[in-house]
């Protein structure tokens, strides 16, 4: 990404909307059967209908600035998804909706990436390594900041995430047995940073 | 009818609206009408899961002066109920707690110390009480 500022204008956030609420909706089953190795098998379907109801209200959504956007569109993920994977989305939208102007340069998203890292940390009261979707969004983050490419960062990061032992949520039940999974938290996260990251690149 | 309203509320958050409604039937028989109770189960769409709204709702069924104590099942529920807790008025947020302990057993307890009069901490201890440590 170059260091110029990206416009989000309502066409620009409409292609945003649409690339994530996609990604999210078309995955759904991967993210379930994912979510049903580890976790309680809600992720896909839960992911899905939050997007879904993000995309109904797409058109009033992209009518705002961008961080009037993000907001609303945190509070539909917190409202609608029905799981826990509601309030971190949630908490991530919301606290990038409190960094980022309505035309932020490459250092304010870094900013803003950090304070969603924060903000998701202490809403899952998780860390790194901890087999989240911590563990992509810090790498892509990363990436960013060093000028690397932040879709492959998370998708790798995603897949690092396989021998990885879950100590939070209900994959800690597992214990031993979590290892050997993608965590579907990491997957969804990766799928989100890839599907906004080529409407960005592209506009 | 006045004692009620200065006692703790006990708020029930399952998966499941049945697993909800059971414990809160437990509360009632076991230890009677003498606090606010509500319960909420289930995702925005029925199935199983939390929903943040059904859970600021419940909040506001049970709510008392003294305070409200939450008792969730799993992972979803708390992280739901913190959000729920977030989205109060300020004034209300440092009255509402969390209790890291098992559902019916929590709730049960919780209400027993609650119909007491006892404050919204010693209520919350009491349900902790059960939790391995």
């Amino acid at each position: 990404m170059e260091t110029v500022a990206v416009t989000f204008d309502a066409e620009t956030l409409r292609r945003l909307i649409d690339a994530a609420a996609g990604a999210m909706i078309s995955h759904a089953d991967e993210l379930t059967a994912l979510d049903q190795a580890i976790g309680d098998g809600d992720h896909g379907l839960n992911m899905k209908r939050g997007f879904e109801a993000v995309l109904a209200e797409r058109d009033q959504l992209a009518a705002k600035p961008l961080p009037d956007a993000l907001k609303a569109i945190g509070m539909t993920l917190v409202m609608k998804v029905g799981g826990a994977s509601g309030p971190l989305y949630g908490t991530l939208f919301i606290a990038l909706a409190k960094e980022l102007s309505a035309a932020p340069s490459q250092e304010e998203f870094v900013r803003a990436a950090d304070a969603a890292f924060a903000a998701v940390k202490a809403r899952g009261k998780s860390d790194i390594g901890q087999k989240t979707m911590l563990d992509v969004l810090k790498p892509a983050r990363d990436a960013l900041a060093a000028g690397r490419d932040p879709v492959a960062a998370a998708n790798a990061a995603a897949e690092a995430t396989i021998p990885m032992r879950a100590v939070r949520g209900r994959a800690s039940f597992l214990g031993e047995r979590s290892i050997g999974h993608m965590d579907p938290g990491a997957r969804s996260s990766a799928l989100l940073i890839a599907a906004m990251h080529e409407v960005l690149e592209g506009s | 009818m006045t004692k009620i309203n200065g006692n703790v509320g006990i708020v029930i958050v399952s998966h499941s609206i049945d697993v909800a409604r059971g414990t809160a039937d437990m509360v009632r028989q076991m230890v009677g009408d003498g606090v606010p109770l509500a319960y909420c189960g289930g995702n925005p769409d029925g199935g199983l899961g939390t929903n943040v709204q059904a859970i600021m709702t419940a909040i506001d069924q049970a709510w008392s002066d003294s305070g409200v104590a939450i008792l969730v099942d799993l992972g979803g529920a708390e992280t739901n109920s913190e959000m729920a807790v977030e989205l109060q008025p300020p004034e209300r947020r440092r009255r509402i707690v969390v209790c890291n302990a098992p559902i019916v057993e929590g709730a049960v307890m919780a209400a027993t110390e609650a119909s007491g009069g006892a404050p919204l901490e010693d209520v919350k201890r009491t349900a902790e009480e059960l939790s391995p440590v």
